[in-house]
């Protein structure tokens, strides 16, 4: 094989600071055909301004109905070689953490089965390998899972669950991500692996609101640390910022969302009304040494958050405040309410409606009742501004029992 | 005898000893984190300091490449590594000394270290012409254009606040760039051709009309096809995503739209999505100049007036809409008045307002 060919646009991009991603297909391509195929394509797309690329057509491996997107050359007679490059999603590591073996491993694995092109990683955050024939996939696979890795999700099931770094190596880690996302993801292998929903089902995990996943903007469960008391003050090193020429005031202060806030300069001291603390993050990001998360940990679950298609893009709303996030129960306060809301979706939605957009259809009030769940203000911005609501027999009844006690 | 098929549904492997013992010492015990200097964080629990280094990478990633890492991760970090949800590799490491030799040894190959506390974080981004069969545009060539262009607020961390570009190839909108600080977009700007046979054969019509946002689909019972209504569709491409007989791709009139001042956490302000300023720009491989331009202008109005510690949106929020459109010197027009189900709540309901000279 030969990277000598003249790809005039593609050369235009191995020049300048960042990192190449030309150069990164032409390691590859130096030993893989497939590789080497995709610049030639690559720059015909650059001349053409078009893609080149076919999605459809079903592949997998055995038993599994997720994992493999099927991916085919608008072109197969002109790129022959890359008739058939499929991308395998593998299941990464909770975090994303490493030890060097375990690349070797899953690098030489990708050498014996494909392009030898990844992406570390995927937007959802799979190890993402890219490029293969059909005839490679179950070898892969099995090669894979020899070595202890899986594959991940696509299409109409649940995507794989991501997590922030947490406990790993963040001290605003209010629960254990890392653990909950391994055993969410081992527990729910079967919806993981085989598309049986209306549509995608995300789960993203971050250890504080600061929501280093963008859990809030893509997952229809949005798992966001948080704690219930008050944030932790070192007053000791509110003195050494102060000390050190930090604005206390202009900086923390002044951006504090509920003004409960209080720097005395003369003291070097701050003071918050916890009460009003809305738990923004904003404090404890600009003074991490001073200004700790509080000690009654949970997580707060929103649901709802997806990308534009198809009725506009949804962030995440608040549906429980506060869930206590224990391991030594399995989380099964967290699976009993997803598996309702799930049950609940699968029942009810149409093709491609994601959880978000059917609770906008039918309304939060039955999503609630399907949830087992009471409508609080900590679910809303405001309530609602028009006089368009329903009344329901049950409510009779229960104005009619609160008759019947006050007259007993 | 060797079973054809490996075992299924084994999970990911687990993660614990993956981390770095640093790591495992002070799991859930950290108490707090400096940053060292752009690239370089230090984070420090009972049993000590951990170093992260993060680089930058352009995601898309050659096996070579990685063994690379691997080779580096074992003379300096003890075989420890990690990846961001933004693509950087991040290598960890308790001992001090390794860090500016590791610095040093990655910046001499190429791989930039920076992109912490507020700077330019890394580009996350979508296949493009790589390997996706939607995409408007290409997503490794445009960010590697625009980072290129705006290397040093990579490299540098005093910026008024983080800022996080993002990129999507299509209306798919993959990795949800819809909350970014600023965002572009690939899109599309004809309806899709249809093509009856091929739909009547491969696809199956109530998905098609399903899958439309506006409904601008109707069955065509004749020819066992669908037809667009041209009035409704506004070429999200969501119904080629679902039948592959009906193309949407088209060079002469496909491009790239900029959204700005999204953001996901909850800090002061709570999460936004960004919004429309640069309705088209058209494709210009290899460099898309006019992109790259206007990206650089966007970010320098921001670093040149923004207030130390304002994200993106909350500087234009601030100073108002209205003045942002004559900061930026952009054209305002039909295109930026929303028109589809939530656009209500975007009409301004009060007289105030900024006036400004155009």
């Amino acid at each position: 094989m030969t990277t000598s060919k003249a790809r005039p646009m593609l050369d235009e991009l191995k020049k300048g600071p960042y990192p190449s991603f030309v150069k990164e297909i032409e390691k590859s391509a130096a030993k893989n055909e497939q590789a080497e195929t995709l610049l030639d394509l690559l720059e015909d797309s650059y001349e053409e301004k078009r893609v080149h690329w076919k999605h459809g057509g079903i592949v997998g491996v055995r038993s599994y109905g997720g994992g493999v997107i099927g991916r085919y050359t608008d072109n197969p007679e002109k790129y022959p070689a890359v008739t058939e490059f499929h991308t395998m999603r593998v299941n990464q590591p909770s975090g994303w953490f490493y030890r060097s073996e375990d690349l070797r491993t899953l690098c030489d694995i990708w050498e014996k089965h494909g392009s030898g092109l990844t992406n570390m990683h995927g937007a959802t955050g799979d190890i993402v390998f890219l490029g293969t024939t059909t005839d490679h996939l179950q070898d892969c696979f099995n090669d894979l899972s020899n070595a202890g890795y899986d594959l991940g999700g696509s299409g109409s099931d649940l995507r794989t669950p991501v997590c922030c770094v947490g406990p790993g190596r963040c001290e605003y880690a209010c629960f254990d991500t890392l653990d909950f996302c391994y055993n969410v993801t081992q527990n729910y292998q079967s919806e993981l692996h085989r598309p049986m929903w209306p549509y995608k089902s995300k789960i993203k995990i971050s250890g504080c609101p600061n929501d280093c996943v963008s859990s809030k903007a893509r997952a229809d469960f949005s798992v966001i640390g948080t704690w219930r008391d008050g944030i932790i003050v070192d007053q000791k090193e509110v003195a050494a910022y102060a000390d050190g020429g930090m604005d206390i005031q202009s900086l923390v202060c002044d951006y504090c969302p509920t003004n409960c806030i209080k720097y005395d300069g003369d003291k070097k001291e701050i003071k918050i009304d916890n009460g009003n603390c809305t738990r923004c993050m904003h404090c404890i990001s600009a003074m991490p040494k001073a200004l700790h998360v509080g000690k009654e940990k949970g997580a707060t679950i929103m649901v709802g958050g997806k990308a534009t298609i198809v009725q506009s893009a949804f962030l995440s709303w608040v549906i429980v405040p506060f869930m206590p996030m224990n391991k030594e129960n399995d989380y099964e306060e967290f699976k009993d309410f997803i598996e309702k809301a799930w049950d609940w979706w699968d029942e009810n939605a149409k093709v491609r409606e994601r959880i978000g957009e059917l609770i906008y259809r039918k309304g939060m009030a039955e999503f609630l009742k399907a949830v087992e769940l009471d409508p609080i203000p900590q679910m809303v911005n405001h309530p609602r501004e028009n006089p368009y609501y329903f009344w329901y027999p049950e409510d009779f009844e229960a104005e009619q029992a609160k008759k019947m006690e006050v007259a007993e | 005898m060797i079973s054809q098929y490996a075992p299924t549904d084994i999970g990911p492997p687990h993660y614990w000893d993956r981390m770095p013992k640093m790591s495992q010492d002070n799991y859930g015990q950290w108490q707090y984190h400096e940053k060292v200097k752009p690239g370089v964080l230090k984070h420090v629990g009972p049993a000590g300091a951990l170093y992260t280094v993060r680089a930058a990478s352009p995601r898309l990633l050659s096996i070579e490449t990685l063994r690379w890492f691997a080779d580096l991760a074992e003379k300096y970090c003890d075989g420890n590594l990690r990846f961001t949800s933004r693509h950087n590799v991040e290598f960890l490491t308790s001992h001090e000394e390794n860090v500016e030799p590791l610095i040093a040894e990655l910046e001499a190959e190429g791989w930039p270290v920076g992109g912490t506390g507020k700077s330019l974080k890394n580009l996350i981004h979508t296949q493009g012409w790589v390997h996706c069969h939607s995409a408007a545009t290409d997503a490794s060539g445009t960010v590697k254009a625009v980072m290129d262009e705006l290397f040093d607020y990579f490299k540098r961390d005093d910026l008024p606040a983080k800022l996080k570009i993002s990129m999507a190839c299509c209306l798919n909108m993959c990795g949800a760039v819809h909350c970014s600080d600023i965002a572009f977009v690939g899109v599309h700007r004809k309806i899709p051709r249809v093509m009856d046979d091929a739909v009547a054969n491969a696809c199956e019509i109530p998905n098609i009309i399903a899958a439309c946002p506006t409904g601008a689909i109707r069955p065509n019972p004749k020819a066992k096809s669908v037809t667009i209504n041209e009035e409704k569709c506004m070429y999200c491409g969501n119904c080629f995503s679902v039948c592959p007989s009906m193309p949407i791709a088209d060079p002469e009139h496909d491009g790239v739209a900029v959204f700005v001042g999204g953001k996901v956490s909850d800090s002061r302000t709570g999460p936004a999505f960004s919004k429309l300023v640069i309705p088209f720009i058209p494709n210009e491989p290899p460099r898309w100049d006019s992109l790259v331009a206007a990206i650089k202008n966007l970010v320098e109005i921001w670093v040149n007036n923004a207030r130390k510690g304002e994200r993106y949106g909350e500087w234009v929020e601030r100073i108002g809409w209205e003045k942002f459109f004559e900061l930026a010197n952009l054209p305002f027009t039909d295109k930026h008045i929303d028109d589809f189900t939530f656009s209500l709540k975007t009409f301004r309901t009060s007289a105030q307002f900024k006036f400004t000279d155009k």
